[in-house]
């Protein structure tokens, strides 16, 4: 039982060529196609919400997948940053791509107080410890005044992009989530699979060797997490705006756990795993949403199947399959 | 009347009782997660929803069989204790090679099945449980009025506290205990069924939180969500207690329940966030933790 041992082991080495390679280039391209047409066929705020949480999850598996680092408080960045975007909106009259930054800047510097001292901790503690601050953000969200406690900040306001296109209808705006959301996505893809990247594997890998080399571990581990928290807010932003809604639900320790159920259901360390599984959860919450409380049994369930039969996750398996990495 | 700081004794020696009563519970429920972890190496998220069972339990066996507060405060942690010896068995056995991460994400995951069943069928607005007819009433202390429950309360917790921390440390079973900690492949060449042993442990600590439950039942209602918020100080109590030591926890717990309550007192809006914060500081000078000895 030793606690070098990580999750990701078991996974096939990713070979480090230049540039992307083929197939995750077709892959790229192929989903950037169906995401231009999706608003045409199913109802675009519905679009909108699976790419924010995509990025989301996508965000979250930079820090546990490539960083080995199980963060249990990741609703802090996402609900602090959607907070903050709808504050700047309807406030301040901010216009879109401004109020997204704002938000996204809050989660960048929320991620680096929080980071820092969480690192301090490793395993199951540095769980805990990020649990134990986004629950203080949730209790300073509940009790602080711009937040609006139970009722959140409702109706925000999408004012016109750069001032000058108007972003009211649903359709529109969905060209700039698609933007916001695919070049996040983009820019994480990039992340790990730059040195950087590789450093980080190393560090999952075996932290005592990434030492021995020379390198400075908590400061890549504190880089990481401070460019999950960014990225986490960067979809929480882009929600609020999408919704016209900021409420506590973004920040509650419930979405903390949807965003690990979306990427170990996906697969954790792999590229497509988080957008699978995001799309997955957040499709099952909206067709079962009449179930209530099953909902949160069910997710539970698949916890639960996902641990003990198939900790690869669905697109984990799949590349054992085609012997590709996804 | 003397008055201390502006704040008058009664108000002082309410929120004191409140805080020492949150400080019995965090200690009850940060010693079986301590418990928990030194054997089984793993971080019982399901502790919360157990220590919610524990609360239902009780109030499932007043109302369907008329069985009263004092059988159940031995009947339910039995029960409870028994359900989870069955999860140890049939799901947390087949995680202890894995990396310890896995153990958590099981133990969330019952911890949802669980509360998503309860709420399910018992809603969210909670149920009321009477308080045991020999502890109604209460003294009154000259300087504040304590209710006998809430002093029960504290006294069982400190009793169950200590005969764990007696057990743990000073028996030949404790002893067993605290060297298949250390090595369990060495105390099982010594012809101890270690895995026996894990799994008792494991009822063992689901116990003591379902005793807690059965404690809290009469205080707060009986809901389906009490024990999950609950469950994440509890964490942050023992992210500064340091899992290391039974006594720390025990300490940890009860003294962070007076710090909360004294902040009741002196800064009530920062009376939610005080153990974070707490917990913030320990992190920047001890990381380890108060009585740690394991990073």
């Amino acid at each position: 039982m030793s606690s070098t041992e990580t999750p990701k082991a078991a996974l096939p080495a990713m070979t480090h060529t230049v540039g992307m390679p083929t197939h995750h280039k077709i892959i790229f391209v192929g989903l950037f196609a169906v995401l231009l047409i999706l608003p045409f066929m199913v109802y675009p705020v519905f679009a909108m919400k699976l790419m924010c949480f995509a990025l989301f999850a996508c965000a979250f598996n930079l820090l546990l997948g490539f960083g080995g680092l199980l963060s249990f408080g990741h609703a802090a960045y996402f609900g602090m940053a959607s907070y903050v975007c709808a504050h700047a909106a309807k406030v301040w009259g901010l216009t879109p791509e401004l109020a997204i930054l704002l938000g996204t800047l809050t989660a960048a510097v929320l991620g680096l107080a929080i980071g820092s001292l969480a690192i301090r901790r490793q395993g199951i503690y540095f769980a805990m410890v990020t649990l134990a601050f986004a629950q203080m953000v949730y209790f300073f969200a509940l009790q602080a005044k711009f937040t609006g406690g139970e009722d959140g900040i409702q109706s925000v306001p999408r004012q016109d992009l750069f001032g000058l296109i108007p972003m009211r209808d649903d359709t529109s705006f969905y060209f700039v989530v698609l933007a916001i959301t695919f070049g996040g996505i983009l820019f994480i893809y990039r992340i790990t699979h730059s040195p950087f990247g590789q450093v980080l594997k190393s560090i999952r890998e075996n932290e005592p060797r990434a030492v021995s080399l020379g390198y400075h571990v908590n400061r890549y581990k504190l880089m990481v997490f401070v460019l999950s928290a960014t990225f986490a807010g960067l979809a929480g932003a882009t929600k609020s705006q999408v919704f016209h809604l900021a409420s506590l639900t973004d920040v509650h320790w419930t979405m903390s756990g949807e965003v690990v159920l979306m990427t170990l259901l996906g697969g954790m360390g792999t590229v497509l795993g988080p957008i699978v599984g995001a799309v997955i959860v957040v499709t099952m919450q909206n067709y079962l949403a009449y179930l209530g409380a099953w909902v949160t049994v069910i997710q539970g369930c698949i916890f639960v199947i996902g641990v003990l039969l198939f900790r690869e996750g669905i697109i984990g398996v799949l590349q054992k399959l085609i012997k590709k990495s996804l | 009347m003397f008055e201390l700081l502006g704040v008058p004794p009664q108000v002082l020696m309410g929120q004191l009782l409140i805080g020492l009563i949150n400080g019995s519970f965090y200690a009850v429920l940060s010693l079986g997660l301590a418990v928990i972890f030194g054997l089984l190496n793993i971080i019982n998220f399901a502790h919360g929803a157990q220590y919610m069972m524990g609360a239902f339990v009780a109030w499932m066996l007043l109302n369907y069989t008329g069985i009263g507060y004092w059988p159940a405060l031995i009947l339910a942690p039995i029960v409870v204790g028994a359900i989870g010896i069955a999860l140890e068995r049939t799901m947390i056995s087949r995680l202890y090679k894995l990396d310890h991460l896995y153990g958590l994400l099981l133990t969330f995951g019952l911890a949802l099945i669980i509360q998503g069943l309860f709420r399910n069928y018992y809603g969210v607005s909670g149920l009321p449980y009477a308080i045991p007819p020999a502890l109604q009433g209460g003294q009154n202390l000259g300087f504040m009025f304590l209710p006998n429950y809430r002093g029960w309360v504290i006294v069982a917790s400190v009793i169950v506290c200590f005969s764990t921390w007696f057990m743990i440390e000073r028996t030949r079973l404790g002893a067993y205990l605290r060297a298949a900690t250390e090595n369990p492949e060495l105390v099982g060449a010594f012809g101890i069924n270690v895995p026996r042993m894990i799994t008792l442990t494991y009822g063992f600590g689901v116990g003591l939180a379902a005793f807690a439950g059965v404690l809290a039942a009469p205080i707060y209602s009986v809901n389906p969500n009490m024990g999950a918020d609950l469950i994440i100080v509890v964490f942050a109590v023992v992210v500064i207690g340091g899992m290391g030591s039974i006594m720390g926890a025990i300490l940890t717990g009860f003294g962070l329940g007076v710090i909360e309550g004294l902040t009741r007192v002196f800064y009530p809006e920062g009376s939610a966030v005080v153990i974070f914060v707490i917990m913030a500081i320990v992190l920047m000078i001890k990381p380890e933790g108060l009585f740690g000895n394991n990073a």
